[in-house]
C-alpha cells in the first residue's frame, strides 16, 4: 500500500519514511533543475553579484510555495504556450544528479521536504535529507503521461525565461507515485543497489 | 521530389513519440511479469505499461524528453535531399507548436532554447545516405538526455578492466558501462555496441543499430552470442527498473562493428531507456506506409 503524503509535510511524516516506500504525493510542487538550481545557487546561496529586484520578487513568491514543501526535477511538455492557459502534457522526472553540488544547500534555503526527481543523488544531498529533515522521492522516469494526470493546475510560472523545460513551474500535483530511495535515516537504495551490482560485476569479469 | 512530405513527417514524429512498437512493449510486459508484487521495480513496471497505454490512446508523448529527433535516411536518386532536408525541419517545428516533441533545442553557449527544436545543422541530426531503387526510407529515433548522458566509449586495453582488444574485452568494458549507468538511463534499457571506427563513426554506428528489429539475430554467429550473454550478465547485475533493484536491467544487446585503424580499438556503447521511440515511414509510388 502507498503511503499518502501531503504538503506542507511534517517532521514526523518524513521520519517514518524508509527507503522502499511508495509513495501518492498531494499538493504544491515547483519544478526546478539545472538552470533553476544555479540560478538559485548564483542569486541567493552564494551571490556572485547584487540580486535585481524582480529575482527578489521570484524568490519571495517561491519561498511560499516551497516552505516544507517539493522541488521536482522536471522539465515539462506544457501547451497553451500562446495563450497562457498552461496545461502539463508530459512531466516525467529528470535526472537529478546534474543538481547534486546544489541540492542540500537549496534543501537548506527553503525547508525543502522532499525533492522528486530520477536516479537519486550523492552523499551531500543524502546528508542534507538527514539534517532537514527530508527525502528523495523516486518517480518513475518516462511515465511522463501518467504523471501529468497528476498534475491538476498549473499555478504560476517563474524565470520563463529559462525555457519552457528549465522554467520553475508552481504545480498543484494529485496522487503522484513515488519511491523512497533516499530517506532521512542516512540510507540510500542507490548505495545499496550500486555496491551489490560492484560486486556481482567484479564476479562477472573476474 | 514534388510531393510535400511535410504533413507526412509530422505524422511519423507524432506516432514515434506517442505510440511505443509493439515489439518493445512485449519486452516490457515480460520484464513487469518478472518483477514480485508489491516490489519498488513492479510498481516501476506497472507505470510504465501504464503510461504507454494512456500516452497511445491520448496521442501525447510517451516521455516529456522527446530527445533528440535523430533521421535515418535512405532515398533513391530522383529525391533532391535539401528540399527533403527543408521539409524534415519544417516538420519538426509543426510537431513542436502540437506538443509531440518539447522544445529541445538549445544554444550551448548561450543557453537559449530556440524554442522549435531547430538547432544548426546537427539538430534535428539527419543522416542520408544514397540507394538504388524508387523506395525512401526515413526512419526516426527519439532519444532522450537521461539514457544519452550514460553512453560511454572505451579505448582497448583497458587495464582496469582487464579488457584486452577481443571480445571478450568487448563483453568486460560493456559491462562495466551497464554498472556505471545504474538506473540513469531509465532502465531497463537496450545497448547499442559498436567495435571499431573512429570516435566519432563509433558513436553514430553504436546509436544505428537501434535501427535493428529487437527480437532479430546478429548474422555473425560469434556476435549473436556475446549479445546474448551481455543481455543475461546485464540482468544478473540486479540494478533493476530505474535502479530499485530488480531482475531487469536490460532488454537487448545488439552489437555491430566498423573498420578501425591499426592504432585504435574503440567500444562504444549507447544506452535506449524503456521508452526506445522508433518508427519507420517509407514513401514509394504515391504511398506512404508507416511502421
Amino acid at each position: 500500500m502507498s503511503i499518502e503524503l501531503h504538503t506542507p509535510i511534517a517532521d514526523e511524516d518524513i521520519r517514518k519514511l524508509n527507503v522502499g516506500d511508495t509513495v501518492l504525493l498531494t499538493g504544491v510542487a515547483v519544478t526546478g533543475r539545472d538552470a533553476a538550481h544555479k540560478w538559485l545557487a548564483d542569486n541567493f546561496i552564494h551571490p556572485v553579484k547584487e540580486v535585481s529586484a524582480e529575482d527578489r520578487a521570484n524568490f519571495s513568491d517561491l519561498k511560499k510555495y516551497l516552505e516544507r514543501g517539493l522541488i521536482y526535477h522536471c522539465g515539462p511538455v506544457v501547451s497553451g504556450l500562446d495563450t497562457k492557459q498552461y496545461k502539463f502534457v508530459a512531466a516525467g522526472p529528470t535526472t537529478s544528479i546534474r543538481e547534486e553540488p546544489y541540492q542540500a544547500d537549496v534543501m537548506k534555503l527553503f525547508n525543502l521536504k522532499g525533492v522528486i526527481g530520477k536516479g537519486g543523488m550523492g552523499q551531500k544531498t543524502l546528508a542534507g535529507c538527514h539534517d532537514a529533515p527530508a527525502v528523495y522521492f523516486h518517480a518513475i522516469g518516462g511515465a511522463a503521461a501518467l504523471i501529468a494526470q497528476t498534475v491538476k493546475r498549473v499555478v504560476a510560472v517563474y524565470k520563463y525565461e529559462f525555457g519552457v523545460p528549465e522554467a520553475m513551474w508552481v504545480i498543484e500535483i494529485e496522487k503522484l507515485p513515488a519511491v523512497v530511495t533516499m530517506d532521512a535515516h542516512g540510507v540510500s537504495l542507490h548505495d545499496q543497489v550500486r555496491t551489490e551490482s560492484e560486486r556481482k560485476l567484479q564476479e562477472l569479469i573476474s | 521530389m514534388k510531393t510535400d512530405l511535410t504533413q507526412k513527417i509530422c505524422e511519423l514524429i507524432r506516432i514515434t513519440s506517442t505510440d511505443l512498437p509493439a515489439v518493445v512493449e512485449e519486452r516490457l510486459r515480460e520484464a513487469q511479469h518478472q518483477e514480485p508484487a508489491g516490489s519498488a521495480a513492479r510498481v516501476a513496471m506497472d507505470t510504465i505499461l501504464t503510461n504507454v497505454e494512456m500516452t497511445r490512446k491520448n496521442s501525447t508523448p510517451i516521455c516529456q524528453d522527446t530527445g533528440t529527433p535523430i533521421f535515418f535516411i535512405h532515398y533513391p536518386t530522383r529525391v533532391d535531399t535539401n528540399e527533403l532536408t527543408r521539409q524534415i525541419r519544417q516538420a519538426t517545428e509543426l510537431a513542436t507548436r502540437m506538443s509531440y516533441l518539447r522544445p529541445n533545442a538549445v544554444h550551448s553557449l548561450t543557453g537559449r532554447n530556440s524554442g522549435n527544436n531547430l538547432g544548426d545543422d546537427y539538430f534535428p541530426s539527419i543522416h542520408l545516405k544514397q540507394v538504388e531503387g524508387d523506395t525512401l526510407t526515413i526512419d526516426l529515433i527519439l532519444k532522450g538526455g537521461g539514457c544519452e548522458n550514460v553512453g560511454a566509449q572505451y579505448s582497448l586495453p583497458d587495464d582496469p578492466l582487464n579488457a584486452g582488444r577481443d571480445l571478450e574485452g568487448v563483453r568486460r568494458v560493456v559491462l562495466d558501462a551497464v554498472n556505471r549507468a545504474q538506473g540513469e538511463g531509465c532502465s531497463p534499457g537496450f545497448l547499442g555496441v559498436a567495435v571499431g571506427g573512429d570516435r566519432g563513426t563509433s558513436y553514430a554506428a553504436s546509436k544505428e543499430v537501434f535501427l535493428r528489429d529487437p527480437d532479430d539475430h546478429n548474422p555473425d554467429p560469434e556476435l549473436d552470442h556475446l549479445e546474448e550473454r551481455i543481455t543475461t550478465e546485464a540482468n544478473q547485475l540486479g540494478i533493476g527498473p530505474m535502479g530499485f533493484g530488480g531482475k531487469t536491467t536490460v532488454l537487448g544487446t545488439k552489437i555491430t562493428s566498423t573498420y578501425r585503424l591499426p592504432a585504435s580499438f574503440f567500444v562504444t556503447v549507447s544506452y535506449m531507456c524503456w521508452a526506445y521511440r522508433r518508427r519507420r515511414m517509407t514513401f514509394a509510388g504515391d504511398r506512404v506506409n508507416y511502421e
